[in-house]
Formats: structure tokens, sequence, C-alpha cells
């Protein structure tokens, strides 16, 4: 009984497409990846095969890694500048003390993803500086004594261990990636620990709105601790499986991939203002971008063209996701 | 039905508008007509579609269907920006000005004209500090600053939505006189209120929506308020207690039993007690003690040292001299936090300061159980639904747009401010206004709500901008004036009308001691 006129123009097309994407985020993400496969393999006929899909997620790993701390970081409303040098640092270690033993080696590198994360939380979260400028001085600091350290590294001769290689470049029953087997774990920790978990919880409400955390008694400067400590480590982490398969450290190593997390973050539907979203859509996201990236290369387009683009669709995405939130 | 000779054209016509957002259903098919020269009010339960209609109808959203007309001409709203234009301006139900900017770039952000706010600011008799962050002023401040800045657009139709919320009496007496300066020019409000007793002194008409669709429109005589609760509440209002009209006059507690307690509550055992609480500016010695079963009210005009007070109890905010004891035991938080272990939570007057918008119901209830790192490990998803569950249905939250809060109506997502405290526990609430926004069967359950609790042995500190409100729930009431308690009184004593000479300051006395 409701007497409908034709007259009021209902909103269309875009909300809806908005909507999907913000309701859905994995279905429209898992659609956009499967399409982008179907348009590799039409590009280069044959690239949807067990071997090219073992080496894409051999490929995503450690940026799956990186992009983690990076989600975690902008689920809070901050965001980690200093992940790929986190990366390249746990890296340089590596190689560095590779001689010495594997297992002090990734201790090592992992105590300063631990050190990194720490300090960039105490700043945050404590000190209160903003996590923009705390974790590109960061960044700024950690790339400077890199260049430092390499002068006394060439003197030695850099190794990495076997160990470590074969984590980053190995396969086991054929097909399956190793450094995915390390992917998996982490990611299904991230995504139970954020779906259930109290530290969960604690992340999104400080992202959506800190006050009201404080009002719960949340201490906010714990959970901005604990989330750049988890960043710092999950970084060092991607360091290790990207220089395993590397098999050497060079001081850009992680560089591309800190606009990659990013990119990888927004395109799976995180809000860069924090308090919504989840690695599940960065899980599909950095796929989405590690699929792209081969996409580009056999395209023979050039790493400077695929930056521009990946700047492209954080700017882009962030413009929609911003657009769909007002009023509705 | 009206025995007001109805113009011509109306002012506003509004037809056959509905709007959903996916499953959810916020206006079915709403209509209204607001004449030229008429203060309309536009009532209806939490959730039946009131902001949604003020949103479509300054442009913010659009309507699935329906028109809308000014003065017989068709109008369509692209944008906020469009409304304006067309002589509509409205005071959104939550404060509209950006927290981090002051007064003055509000203002200027918002492209409203200065001189004009300050004209009506100073109307109502009211001066802002322009320099101040919008972040720091009060809540009713804010209202009245929004009201300002929607007066100065000097709009045709003037469209409030619950601006008298969280004004108390004071205020809301200087908004009327606005108000009906506003009519006697020949210009028209959509007045939005769950204060029945102000609709019955402004308002001319009033259309209710129910379920998001117009059931009636009626002329405000006499004793149209029974009628108009009937309207609101539908079928369910067949109960006489939901019918009972709130207000003054209705002195009586809803359950005697309640009242003869009062006076056993003496050999309780005292849960909070405040020795000298001073705030620079705010508060000058204020002491109170309440014990187990106890609600106290709390009486003040606005700026009285209300928000100190309740801050500094809460650990929001730190005395600068004074002490409080929780249970016996010395408290001196530094965060809220500290309050919390000890007992004590804040409903605190700003909703919006303690919601979490993107997140959904549950969790924004659940909010306060992990609020130490020990907690910070696995849910216990069924114990956390059990909670939940249980307070959204203690409260009757609407669950519809669950999925978010930001997309619940204002009056359910106040109750979900409360109900994270039923989930979480306590032992002493301080309460700022809890039922800002609620509609008036609601009221009811709150204010009952809130008796169970006491019963249960929790004490209750509970300030009302809405005064009526104190006899019907509090045992005791203190009335604050100029950063002191000024007087003490029974609730029973304490009726519209003595309240407001104690809270202006009149009729004070020694406090005992
Ligand atoms: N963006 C949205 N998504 C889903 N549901 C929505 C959205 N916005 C509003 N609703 C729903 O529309 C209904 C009407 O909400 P509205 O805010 O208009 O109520 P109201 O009459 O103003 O209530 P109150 O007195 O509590 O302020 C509610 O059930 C609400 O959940
Ligand atoms: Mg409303």
């Amino acid at each position: 009984m409701t007497p409908y006129t034709a007259t009021g123009r209902p909103e269309v097309r875009w909300p809806a497409a908005r909507r999907a994407l913000a309701d859905r985020p994995a279905l429209t993400l898992g659609g956009i990846l499967v399409l982008l496969l179907a348009a590799t393999d039409a590009v280069s006929p044959g690239f949807v095969t067990p071997h090219q899909l073992s080496t894409t997620l051999l490929y995503a790993a450690p940026l799956g890694a990186l992009a983690a701390g990076q989600t975690l970081a902008m689920l809070t409303g901050g965001i980690d500048l200093s992940v790929s040098a986190t990366a390249t640092a746990a890296a340089y270690l590596i190689a560095g003390l590779g001689a010495r033993g594997t297992a002090q080696a990734v201790a090592v590198a992992l105590a300063l993803g631990l050190a990194v994360g720490m300090t960039n939380g105490v700043g945050i979260g404590v000190c209160r500086v903003q996590p923009l400028i705390m974790t590109l001085g960061m960044a700024g600091v950690l790339g400077g004594a890199l260049t430092l350290a390499s002068l006394t590294f060439t003197n030695g001769v850099p190794v990495v261990p076997d160990a470590v290689h074969q984590l980053g470049s190995g396969t086991v029953l054929g097909y399956l990636p190793l450094d995915t087997l390390v992917w998996a774990p982490l990611a299904i920790a991230l995504l139970a620990g954020l779906a259930r978990s109290g530290l969960g919880r604690a992340i999104y409400a400080v992202g959506d709105n800190p006050l009201a955390c404080r009002l719960a008694g949340i201490r906010v400067w714990q959970v901005l601790l604990l989330t750049y400590v988890l960043g710092g480590v999950l970084s060092a982490i991607a360091g290790i499986l990207l220089v395993g398969y590397t098999n050497a450290a060079d001081l850009n190593l992680a560089t591309p991939y800190l606009l990659q997390s990013v990119a990888a973050v927004v395109i799976g539907g995180t809000s860069i203002l924090g308090g919504s979203g989840g690695y599940g859509g960065t899980i599909l996201g950095a796929l989405i971008l590690t699929v792209l990236d081969s996409l580009l290369t056999i395209l023979n387009v050039s790493q400077a063209g695929k930056q521009m683009l990946y700047g492209a669709i954080v700017l882009g995405l962030a413009w929609i996701y911003a657009r769909a939130a007002p009023a509705e | 039905m009206g025995r007001h000779p109805m113009p011509a054209v109306n002012l506003l016509e509004v037809r056959g508008v509905s709007k959903r957002y996916g499953a959810v259903v916020a206006l079915r098919s709403a209509s209204l007509t607001v004449a030229a020269g008429e203060v309309h009010a536009l009532l209806g339960a939490n959730g039946a579609g009131k902001s949604t209609l003020v949103k479509i109808l300054t442009g913010v959203i659009r309507p699935d269907a329906g028109t809308i007309e000014m003065s017989g001409r068709p109008v369509r709203f692209a944008s906020p920006a469009s409304a304006p234009r067309a002589g509509l301006a409205a005071v959104f139900q939550d404060p509209s000005l950006v927290p981090d900017l002051t007064v003055r770039q509000n203002l200027r952000l918002t492209g409203a004209d200065p001189a004009g706010v300050r004209r009506w600011l100073a109307a109502m008799d009211l001066g802002v500090d322009e320099d101040d962050l919008a972040g720091d002023l009060p809540l009713p401040l804010l209202r009245i600053l929004d009201l300002a800045r929607a007066l100065a657009r000097e709009p045709r139709l003037l469209i409030l939505d619950e601006i008298t919320a969280a004004l108390p009496a004071d205020l809301v007496e200087r908004v009327f006189h606005v108000i009906r300066r506003w009519r006697a020019q020949g210009r028209s409000v959509l007045f939005i209120s769950h204060r029945l007793v102000e609709v019955r002194t402004i308002c001319d008409r009033a259309t209710v929506l129910r379920d998001g669709a117009d059931v009636g429109t009626l002329v405000l005589a006499e004793r149209a308020e029974q009628q108009i609760v009937a309207l609101m509440l539908g079928p369910m209002a067949a109960s006489p207690e939901a019918l009972r009209p709130a207000g003054p006059g209705a002195g009586t507690r809803p359950d005697a039993a309640v009242r003869d307690r009062a006076g056993g509550a003496s050999a309780a055992p005292l849960l909070l007690e405040a020795r000298g609480l001073a705030v620079s500016g705010a508060l000058r010695g204020v002491s109170l003690s309440l014990r187990a079963g106890e609600i106290v009210g709390v009486a003040a005009l606005e700026g009285q040292g209300q928000d100190a007070l309740f801050d500094c109890l809460a650990g929001n905010r730190r005395a600068d001299a004074g002490e409080i004891r929780v249970a016996g035991r010395t408290l001196a938080p530094r965060t809220p936090y500290d309050a919390i272990r000890a007992g004590v939570v804040l409903v605190p007057a700003d909703r919006v300061h303690a919601l979490l918008p993107q997140r959904s119901v549950r969790e924004n209830i659940a909010l306060p159980l992990y609020n130490r790192a020990a907690r910070w490990g696995p849910i216990d998803l069924r114990d956390e639904g059990a909670r939940a569950g249980a307070a959204i249905a203690r409260l009757a939250i609407d669950t519809r747009a669950q999925r978010q809060v930001r997309r619940m109506s204002g009056g359910n997502q106040q109750k979900v401010v409360v109900a994270r405290w039923l989930a979480a526990g306590f032992r002493v609430m301080l309460c700022f206004d809890p039922t800002r926004g609620i509609d008036v069967g609601t009221k009811r359950q709150i204010h009952r709500l809130l008796r169970d609790l006491a019963a249960a042995g929790a004490a209750v500190l509970l300030f009302t901008s809405e005064l009526p409100e104190i006899p019907l729930v509090c045992d005791r009431v203190l009335a604050l004036y100029e950063g002191r308690v000024v007087r003490e009184l029974p609730a029973r004593a304490a009726d519209e009308a003595t309240l407001l000479r104690v809270v202006h300051g009149l009729a004070r006395e020694e406090p005992p001691g």
C-alpha cells in the first residue's frame, strides 16, 4: 500500500558499486583476481599453470607479510612507512650474520624488527608522535644506518644461510612454495586474531574512536605499542623471506614494497582512516598486486611505470572509499 | 482534522517519501505538511524514521520515492548545498562541528555568516569564545551553536532534530523564545523531540511517524499527549504503563515499593564518596556520598560544574583537590581505566564520544571487556554474545542496522552506550543524561532498569537535563550551582518548580554539616 511515485531518483550504480566493495570485499576482490589471471593468461597463453600459480604465491608471500604489519597500523588509523626499511635491515642482518649460523642470524633479524616496532610504538603510542612522521623518521634512520653498515659488510663475505635461501625460494610437494608455508600460519593467526581476540577488538576500536576506547578503559598506548611491535616483527619476517628469495641483500631490496604494502591494504578495503577492514582483504590485495606485477612485466612495463600505476591505484581507491563514507 | 484554518498552499509538503538501506526500511511512506508560520512537531519512537526524513529534506540523502514541495513547487535536492537555497536549514541530531577546529574555523568551513551567528547567540543571551576548540565546548553549547548557524541562514523552514535533548531547562527556554520570535515572523519550524511537554508548549500541530510511515497529524490541544503516545507506540500502547505521560505532576514513582525502600538505604554500605572535589574554574569543593541501592540525582543549569564533577569521578580528568573513595578505598584515578577497575563507570553526555561508529552493536557493547592486556587473548564468543544479547534485550535495542552503529537511530545509539555497562558490570554508574533522545515508551523502561540496578546493589549518580525525571527515578537530588552543591532534597520533594528554583541558586540553604 505504499504510494510510490517515480519522481524521487534512487541512488544507483555508483553507490551500489561502493556498497558491494564495502560490504563484500572478498567477493569483489576475488572476482578482480580471477579477471586479472584470465587477462594475464590471454596476453601470455599458458600463464595459469600450477607452476606459474606457485610462482605467484612465492612472490606474494613477502608482500603479504609486509602488508600484514601495514594492515595493523592502518586499522588503528596510522600508517607504517618503516616496513620496507625494517625488512631490508633484517635482510642485511641475515646476510651479514649468515656465516655465524642460521638460528642466530634469524634471531637477530627478528629482534631488530621487535626493536624497531617497539620504538615506533613508544613514539606513536606514548609520545603521541604522528605515525606518518614517526615511521618516516624511523625509515630514514634505518636507511642511513644500513648505508653505513653496508660499507663494513662488503669487507666480509655476506652469505645468506642456505636454510633461509630454501625458505625463500624452495617448494615442497612439487608446487607448494616454502615461504607460503610461513605466510599461511601467520595469515591464519592474523585473521583469527583480528576477528576473535581481545587485541583484535581493541585494534579496530582504537582506529574507530580512540576517545571511546579511553572512556571504556582501554589504554590506547598499549594497543598502539603492540600493534607496531607486531608490525616490526612481521616486516622482519618479510625481509627474511625476501633475502631468501634474492639470495643477496642490497640497500633497496624491499624499497618497492613500501608502496605495494599500502596499495595491498587499500585495495583490500581497509579504511585509511582506520577502524574497518581486515587482513583477508589485504591477502587478496597482495595476490592481485602480484598478478598485476606479472602482467605488467609481460607487457614490458618498466619499474617506474609500475610504481606510477600502484600510486595511482592507491589514490584512486582512497578517493572512492572516502566518497563512500559520508552520510550513509 | 485541524481546527486551524489551513492556508491554501503549505510551505512544505512531503508526500509518500520512502527510503531503504538494503533490507532495512528506514521510511516506508512518509507524508507531512508544514504551514507557513507554524511550529510543527515530528514525533515517533526511536527508529521511526524522523532523522531519515530530515536528511532527505536537507539533501543529505536522496529518497527512493516520493515528492517534496516547497510553497507548491516541487524541489529536488542534489546535494546538501541546495537545501538552503530552497529555504531550508537544519540542526541535525548529532553535533556537526569539527572538534579539532576552533569555533571560528568551523564557521568559516561551513560558510556560515559569523555576524549572523553572533547575533543569534546574543538573542539567546549567550556568547562563545570563537577561539575555543569546538571539541572543548560542552554538548549544550555545541547544540546552541548549531542552532545559531542554522538560524543565520535565515531559512523559511527551520528543522530542529532533537535540539533540546541535551539542553537544561534554562537553555530550552531561550531556544523557545527564539522559536516564538521566528514563528511571529511567519516562518516555520519542524520540531523533533521526545519530550512531549515541550511539544505541547511550543508546537501547533504534530505529525506522528510509526515504522517509517505517518500515522496521524493532530492539533496540539490540552490532552493530546495520550493520543500522541498511542499513535507513536501503536498497538503496544495498550498497556496503561506506557501510556502514562511523563512530566510534571506525574510525581509518583513507577512503583510504591521503591519509594519505601529509600528510607532503609542509610544502612547500606557507602559505595562512592567524594570530599571537597575542586577543579579550577569549574568545581569549588563538592562532596557527596552514594550508598548501595541509591539513585542520586544531580540537577543543574548549563555550566555549573556538572561536566567536571562527572569527569573527575570517572577518571577522565584529574581534580585539583579533594578525595574520592569507592567502597571505602581511596581512588585517585589517572585514567578512566582506574575508575572502571574500581567499579565506577560513565555514560557520557555526548554518545558520539563513547561509540565506535563503524563497528557492530555487539563490538560496541563488548568494548570494556577488552580493556586489559590480560583479556587480549582469544575471545569466548559465546560468552560475549550472551552478554551483548542480554543487554540488547534488556534495553530493547532495535538491531535492524546493527552492522554499524552509525547507521542506527540516535535513541538506539544512546541505548548502546548504556548497554555496554550492563554487559561489563559495575558498582557505581555515573549517568550523564542517559535517556537523551530516547522515546517516551523506552524512557520508562530505562527508569525501571536503573531502579532494578539499584535494587540489585548498585549506586547511580544521575545528571539529567530533564528535571521531571528526577522525582521519577531518584532517591535524593543534589542541586549544583556555580561549582558547589547548594542544596540537597529528597526526590519526593523535588517537583519541577522547586528544582527550577534551586538550580537557579535561589532558595539556597546552608549545606548541612
Ligand atoms: N545507513 C543506514 N543503513 C541502514 N539502516 C539505516 C541507515 N540509516 C538509518 N537506518 C535505519 O533507519 C531507521 C530509522 O532511523 P532514524 O535515524 O530515521 O530514526 P529516528 O526516528 O530519528 O529515531 P531516534 O528517535 O532514535 O533518533 C532505523 O531503524 C535505522 O536503523
Ligand atoms: Mg533521530
